[in-house]
């Protein structure tokens, strides 16, 4: 009897100490750089993330509304809250708080976690990507240029010419080319380029890719997205088929993309953020890029310009327009 | 607002000062609107970056910082005065090229400072605490700054170029050549503007191509917060109160982002409307009191 009383209390005791630990709330302030459809669904994924880890959390979410001065106040005000741990959305949002986490004094040393940062090394966040060291991991935007190619080959085996449409002013697109040049040499294709400086030329440049290739794949680059449809209605025309790095392009005419769910990127940075909040030393997680990528196809268009799709990728798909 | 915030706020009012003095010798000393300046904080930023990523010192890339910063000044003011291009559209001009520019510089939209030596660190090595070192460096650079062109102002050259901007017309029948006057004022303005780009960059471990939206905006608001709190009455006191209204300016957007009333706190996208009316409030201040005192 007397052994089941104190089982009990233990037992009671344990359960108590349980449910204090569940209500712990933290705190946790946000540096987002500016209001755009991703980056606000990084946020929303970033606290559903760390809801769905039973995690409390109270959260301060300030917005520099793109102004990078603002966003080193902001910086500042996060350290003032002293909260468990800061979070920045977007590179230059990241860049100002990794500057203020590095000047405070130690009593004031929070960890800092990224997301929507796409390269976090020549961002100046992190020196290793496997093992940060500092205060500071998070998650990366990075294209995973390697399966965007895969896919391109799982569509059209026989590839031997993949023409690249894309602006030489932005960083972004300079950075993919190289990458795609590389792996064309890997993979056995042979890469061609073809540049646009606006939305007004891209016309002819993706009709100068006509006859020369087989394909064409376009980055994720504005200026070429932003006139998409000029490069579909060449590639109908003479049975080019146009992939993309970005899955609305798929809606608006594109044969097949494979893309970046801002959502599930901030769940992803919620789960990371946990893990930080639990006890973890940001210096010992690695930077993590997206995980599961969605893979839509366009079927009508598929046919316009003389691609079938294959089985396996259909089935694959996320989204099948037809 | 918390004491971090504070200190934040008086920083970035200190080293965007050195900025609002440039926009008041423009707007105010010579009458010229000149918008090139959304362009030429980042150049100052660019050059300053790029110069210490490749190793130079980088209190020396400061100085490329506002030669660069000049030369986007002159343009705007040769387009100006020699080709007679509008004032605002030369600046707009200018400003559009500075975007292409800024990126070639910088071989890209953003360079990261983060890491690299910069100009506070020469402060933290005399033993100045890290946090406080930039507030101490840009009060050094705004002071001077503000020192040197009121000197400047008051040198024969100087008084030439206040009456360019008061009454160019018996200026130019004195002898003095006015386009020579515009183009070396709007060029020290724009040389102070890329001077002000090149310390925030360093503050805030980059540059990019993005950080001069907005800057017009920021140095005209902070010109009229000085000049109706602490009024204009001689050079020394303008300069004096457009620096003071860059602090002010900035303390609004830390109070607006620390705001919270009760258990109501705002929307983090509220940030802007917050900040123009707490700026409203401190504009409409003195002139209350005068109403006050009077009655």
């Amino acid at each position: 009897m007397k052994k089941m009383v104190l089982a009990a209390i233990l037992l009671c005791w344990a359960g108590c100490l349980g449910i204090a630990q569940a209500e712990k709330t933290y705190h946790v302030s946000v540096n987002q750089f500016v209001e755009h459809p991703a980056l606000d669904a990084v946020l929303k994924g970033l606290q559903d993330g760390l809801n769905e880890q039973g995690l409390t959390v109270e959260y301060k979410i300030h917005n520099a509304q793109a102004n990078m001065g603002t966003a080193t106040q902001i910086a500042k005000q996060m350290i003032g809250e002293k909260p468990d741990l800061l979070i920045a959305i977007a590179t230059p949002s990241a860049q100002a708080s990794a500057q203020a986490v590095s000047r405070v004094p130690d009593r004031l040393k929070r960890p800092l976690i990224f997301s929507a940062v796409t390269d976090p090394v020549a961002a100046g966040l992190v020196k290793d990507l496997q093992s940060p060291g500092g205060d500071i991991t998070g998650v990366s935007d990075q294209l995973p240029i390697k399966e965007h190619m895969g896919m391109v080959l799982a569509f059209l085996p026989d590839l031997k010419r993949l023409g690249v449409l894309y602006n030489g002013g932005e960083a972004n697109s300079k950075a993919t080319i190289a990458v795609i040049r590389e792996l064309g040499g890997t993979m056995g294709f042979e890469v061609v380029e073809a540049t646009a400086s606006r939305t007004a030329d891209v016309f002819q440049a993706a009709q100068s890719l006509a006859g020369r290739v087989d394909a064409v794949f376009i980055p994720t680059d504005n200026t070429i997205i932003a006139a998409l449809e000029s490069v579909i209605k060449v590639g109908i025309d003479r049975r080019m088929p146009v992939f993309a790095a970005d899955v609305d392009s798929v809606k608006r005419g594109a044969v097949a993309a494979m893309g970046f769910d801002y959502y599930k990127h901030g769940v992803q940075t919620g789960i990371m953020a946990a893990r930080v909040l639990r006890g973890e030393k940001p210096a010992d997680i690695p930077v993590e890029f997206q995980e599961e990528l969605e893979l839509h196809i366009n079927m009508k268009f598929a046919d316009k310009m003389g691609v079938v799709p294959p089985e396996e990728q259909l089935k694959k798909a996320n989204q099948v327009y037809r | 607002m918390t004491y971090y915030a504070a200190i934040g706020a008086v920083e970035q009012g200190l080293v965007y000062g050195i900025m609002v003095i440039g926009v008041y010798l423009t707007f105010r000393i010579l009458d010229f609107p000149d918008l090139t300046v959304d362009g030429s904080l980042p150049l100052g930023a660019a050059i300053s970056a790029v110069a210490i990523t490749s190793g130079i010192n980088p209190y020396l890339s400061l100085l490329f910082a506002v030669m660069g910063g000049f030369l986007a000044g002159m343009v705007t003011a040769i387009l100006n005065t020699k080709f007679k291009i509008l004032h605002l559209l030369a600046s707009i001009l200018t400003m559009i090229a500075l975007y292409s520019i800024n990126i070639r510089i910088m071989s890209g939209p953003n360079v990261a400072l983060l890491g690299t030596d910069t100009v506070f660190d020469a402060v933290t090595a005399l033993g100045v605490p890290s946090h406080y070192s930039s507030l101490l460096v840009f009060a050094v650079f705004s002071i001077c700054s503000l020192a040197l062109l009121v000197w400047f102002l008051s040198t024969e050259l100087g008084q030439a170029m206040l009456a360019t901007g008061d009454n160019p017309k018996m200026v130019t029948s004195l002898g003095v050549n006015t386009h020579a006057m515009i183009i070396l004022g709007v060029g020290m303005s724009n040389g102070l503007v890329a001077l002000s780009g090149a310390l925030v960059t360093q503050n805030q471990g980059a540059a990019d191509v993005g950080m001069g939206i907005g800057t017009i905006i920021a140095g005209l608001a902070s010109v009229i917060i000085g000049e109706t709190v602490f009024g204009s009455r001689s050079i020394l006191r303008a300069f004096i109160a457009a620096l003071l209204g860059s602090i002010i300016y900035r303390l609004a957007i830390a109070f607006a982002l620390g705001l919270e009333i009760g258990d109501f706190s705002f929307n983090p996208s509220d940030l802007n409307l917050i900040t123009a009316l707490i700026v409203v409030a401190a504009l409409i201040f003195p002139n209350i009191k005068s109403r006050l005192i009077r009655h």
